[in-house]
This record gives structure tokens, C-alpha cells and sequence, in this order.
């Protein structure tokens, strides 16, 4: 199948990307790596008027950290992310996911913020976005703003994005000395979309932040307290009462009742990950 | 002039294989439709225009990518490689990956061997020691339904061991 006809602007900054989205409106798209798009044109389920590549923006393709946070531009892609030399310690939880996200040859084209922007339930960037409390800074003609993750999400690929908007930015918090953190994932084969993934970030007093993609609409978080982390028991109540709340229904991949078995032992398992490899 | 109109073909340059190329698409023209309609490069094979079956991959300024997911416009002033360059230029010589496909039987019907190949040529150009491990989550973005993927990884060793400078057998 192919895409229906579109206009191109490949923007060379961002003063182009914004004047054309501007013009654009609601007919107007951002492109990035196009890993999630292309299928969508392919299949016309997208039928954009005009497409604003942004992957040349010299602007966003930078990874800076200051301030105790890690800022990573809207063109950076996911390979490059992962090959940035800082990652395994200032976002150690993005270091254990991206090799879940995708196979190499997408995450070769595939951006941070393009995933972000894209909201499939399932995907791992936005989970641990969410878990680690980060902010996506959004631009628009003249006007930025900055949307904590909670707020960020809507629903099922559906966020906080407005027509004439796209991402310039997310800000993920750097890890501080004594946090712990750990994914796990099951998926029909590595690099399929996840069935069931779980990020956990523990603090340095054993308070724990569990989130769970793949099951709800958008994913969703669990805070367990540093007494109730501690406590089988009570973790494993409270984990779930958690399970339950997520709404799993069965589709073609698992069933309702796997997926919360699913979020039981995965939720399990990075829990006590996150909380032993606190440094 | 960043706006490319829908109606209007754009001229598109690249390199392809080490020669420059050029080739006039529309926006909306996928890059292995480009590739094998308009270049006449049709090693590139297209499976599934979803991202799913990598028969189309190629390499992109270096680095494995699907085609599929690629509009060709958005190739301009990039260096592509496809499985027509891999063989020797001057007397068609097999490379050493292609040679150990066709020794260890790791193609039948081959329509997913363009892709893998080129997917495999980046693993080993990145990392001459790569092992099975490796070989096989870079498999992992390759569907072939014909070999069942043993004969692959084995072909995949044994090309490595001959890229190295060891022996072909594995
Ligand atoms: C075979 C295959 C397997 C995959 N497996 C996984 C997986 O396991 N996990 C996973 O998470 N993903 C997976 N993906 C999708 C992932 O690869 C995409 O890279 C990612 O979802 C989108 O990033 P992109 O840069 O390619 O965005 P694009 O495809 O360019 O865009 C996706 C959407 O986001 C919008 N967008 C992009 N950038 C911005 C921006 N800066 N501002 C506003 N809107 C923007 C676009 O308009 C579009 O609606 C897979 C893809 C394929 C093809
Ligand atoms: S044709 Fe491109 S991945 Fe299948
Ligand atoms: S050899 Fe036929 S699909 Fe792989």
C-alpha cells in the first residue's frame, strides 16, 4: 500500500517547522523518523496535507545534561540515544529499555520524542518517561510550554500535542546517587511490541514507582511506599489491587488474565530489581 | 527550497553504492519504490510496507534502515548501500556474507536475503567479533519463512570467521 499525496517541508530550523505547522493546522504532521508514521500513510490511516520533517534541525538534535536533568532534542534518534556514553548512568532506566524498543534497523530512524509523541500504549519510552517524572517541552508559533508526563497522556495515542504544536524536547530528571531502577518486559518475540512491560525507579529511602505499559489505555503508575515495598505482603496486595485496576481485556496476543498474572510477577520482579541495585 | 509540492516531483540526489545518483519522486514515494522503480535497483525486496519483515532494508549513511519507512525524499545527500553492492564491482565476485549464504543453504526462495545481508554487513563493519548473540537479535528484525533461521546464523558465523581471516567451515 501506499501513501495518499502530501506536501514535504523538510525544515532546516525551527523557525520553518513552526511557520509550517502554523499554516498547516490541523492538515499538518510532524515527521521524525517516520518508524510509526510511514506504516500509518502506507495504510492511509493518516492522510496528512502537508508533512514538517524535523529530523534535520541541527537545534534538536542534541543531548545535553545540566541542572540535574537530561534534555534530549526532538531529532534524536533512539540509536543514538543508546549510544550516547553518559546513559547507563544519568538514565539508567532508559539504558535498559531502548534495547526493547524495536529491532536496530528502527531504532536506527526512530527518535526519543517521535515515540513519545506517538502514545501506543504498549511502548517503552513513554512508560519510562512517565515513571522517571520527566517533562515534554512542546513549541508552537511564539509559544513554549512544558507538560509533566502525568498530564501528558490522554489516551490511547492520543496526548496533549494541539494542532500547530509539535515536541521540541523531553527532560528526563538525572539519577541521584542511592536510586535504583529496572525494567522487564514480555513480548512475543524481542523487539515486538511489548505484551506487559514494567519500570520501576526506588528511591534512596525504598520508596518505590512502579509503571506498567501495555495493559491500560496509556501507561500507568503504582506508588508504594517505602514500608509496603519492604513487606512481601503488602507489596504483593497492593500489587494486585493494582493488577485489577488496569482494565486488562483479552485480545488477539494474551488474555485479561495473563496480562494481569503478567503485571503481578513482572511488577514483582522489578520491584526487588529496583530496590537491590540502588547504589 | 524546503517545500516540495504534492503535485510536483522533486529531484532527489544521493550516493548509491559509491556513485551519485539522481532520481525525481514525489513526496509521497517510498524510498524502496524509488529504489527499484526509478533506479533500477531491484535487490531491495519489499514484503510488508509496514517495517515488520525487513526484506527491505538498507543502509542509510551507514546504518540498517527500512526503505519501506523511508520516503525517498528524505534521502537527499545520503549515502545508500543495497545489496547490489556488495559483490565485487569489478569481476562480480560474491562478498564473503554472500559466499557463506549460499554455502551453508541459508537461502531457498531468497526474497529475504537482500535484507538480512545488509543488516549482517553493518554488524560486522560495527563489530568483526560479533557473536551468536548478537547475530541473532540483529536477525530478529528480519522475517524469513523459508530456513527457519539456523542455516542463517551459521552462514552469518562462518562469514564472520572469513571477514576475520579464519577458515569458512563452521
Ligand atoms: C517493526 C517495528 C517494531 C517496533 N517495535 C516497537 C517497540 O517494540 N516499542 C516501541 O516503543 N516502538 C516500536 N516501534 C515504533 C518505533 O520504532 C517508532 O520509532 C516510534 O514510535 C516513533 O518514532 P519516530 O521518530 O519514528 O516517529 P514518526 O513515525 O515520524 O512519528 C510518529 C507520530 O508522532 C508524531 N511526531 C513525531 N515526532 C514529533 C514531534 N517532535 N512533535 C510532535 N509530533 C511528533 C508524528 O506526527 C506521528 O503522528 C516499532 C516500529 C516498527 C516499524
Ligand atoms: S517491506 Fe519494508 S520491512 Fe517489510
Ligand atoms: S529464504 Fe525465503 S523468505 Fe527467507
Amino acid at each position: 500500500m501506499k501513501p495518499a499525496s502530501f506536501d514535504f517541508v523538510a525544515a532546516r530550523d525551527m523557525a520553518e517547522a513552526l511557520a509550517a505547522l502554523r499554516e498547516g493546522g490541523d492538515a499538518a504532521r510532524v515527521i521524525a523518523g517516520g518508524q510509526s508514521l510511514v506504516p500509518m500513510l502506507n495504510m492511509r490511516l493518516a492522510t496528512p496535507a502537508t508533512l514538517v520533517d524535523i529530523s534535520r534541525i541541527e537545534e534538536l538534535r542534541r543531548i545535553e545534561s545540566a541542572n540535574g536533568a537530561v534534555t534530549i532534542g526532538a531529532a534524536v534518534r533512539q540509536a543514538e540515544l543508546a549510544a550516547w556514553p553518559d546513559l547507563a548512568v544519568t538514565l539508567p532506566l532508559i539504558h535498559a529499555a531502548l534495547p526493547w524498543v524495536g529491532h536496530m534497523q528502527t531504532r536506527s530512524r526512530g527518535t526519543v520524542c517521535g515515540s513519545v509523541a506517538h502514545a501506543d500504549p504498549s511502548a517503552e519510552l513513554p512508560l519510562c518517561l512517565l515513571v522517571l517524572g520527566g517533562t515534554v517541552i512542546l513549541r508552537r508559533h511564539r509559544r513554549t510550554r512544558e507538560v509533566p508526563a502525568e498530564e501528558f497522556f490522554l489516551g490511547m495515542m492520543s496526548t496533549d500535542v494541539a494542532p500547530g504544536e509539535m515536541i521540541a524536547a523531553l527532560s528526563l530528571p538525572q539519577a541521584r546517587p542511592g536510586e535504583g531502577h529496572a525494567f522487564a518486559e514480555v513480548a512475543r518475540r524481542h523487539g515486538d511490541f511489548a505484551i506487559v512491560s514494567c519500570a520501576a525507579k526506588a528511591g534512596a529511602d525504598g520508596a518505590v514507582t512502579l509503571g506498567v505499559g501495555g495493559v491500560a489505555d496509556t501507561p500507568r503508575l503504582l506508588e508504594l511506599a517505602a514500608d509496603a515495598a519492604a513487606d512481601p505482603a503488602t507489596r504483593d496486595d497492593q500489587l494486585n489491587e493494582f493488577a485489577w485496576s488496569l482494565g486488562a481485556r483479552d485480545d488477539l496476543h494474551a488474555t485479561a488474565r495473563y496480562r494481569r498474572e503478567l503485571v503481578r510477577r513482572l511488577g514483582r520482579k522489578t520491584i526487588e530489581e529496583a530496590l537491590s541495585c540502588r547504589a | 527550497m524546503p517545500r516540495l509540492s504534492a503535485t510536483e516531483t522533486a529531484r532527489v540526489q544521493f550516493r548509491l553504492n559509491g556513485r551519485d545518483t539522481t532520481a525525481e519522486a514525489h513526496p509521497r514515494m517510498l524510498l524502496s519504490d524509488v529504489l527499484r522503480h526509478d533506479v533500477g535497483a531491484t535487490g531491495t525486496h519489499v514484503g510488508c510496507e509496514h517495517g515488520v519483515c525487513g526484506a527491505c532494508t538498507v543502509l542509510i549513511d551507514g546504518v540498517p534502515a527500512r526503505a519501506c519507512l523511508t520516503l525517498a525524499v528524505q534521502a537527499e545527500g545520503c549515502d545508500l548501500r543495497t545489496v547490489e553492492g556488495l559483490a565485487d564491482a569489478g569481476d562480480g565476485a560474491l562478498s564473503p556474507l554472500q559466499a557463506a549464504f549460499r554455502e551453508h543453504f541459508a537461502l531457498q526462495c531468497g526474497f529475504c536475503t537482500a535484507g538480512i545481508l545488509m543488516s549482517l554487513d553493518a554488524l560486522f563493519a560495527a563489530d568483526p567479533d560479533a557473536d551468536e548473540a548478537a547475530i541473532r537479535d540483529t536477525l530478529s528484525g528480519h522475517l524469513c519463512r523459508c530456513t527457519g533461521y539456523t542455516p542463517i546464523v551459521r552462514a552469518a558465523l562462518a562469514a564472520r570467521d572469513r571477514i576475520k581471516g579464519g577458515t569458512t567451515d563452521a
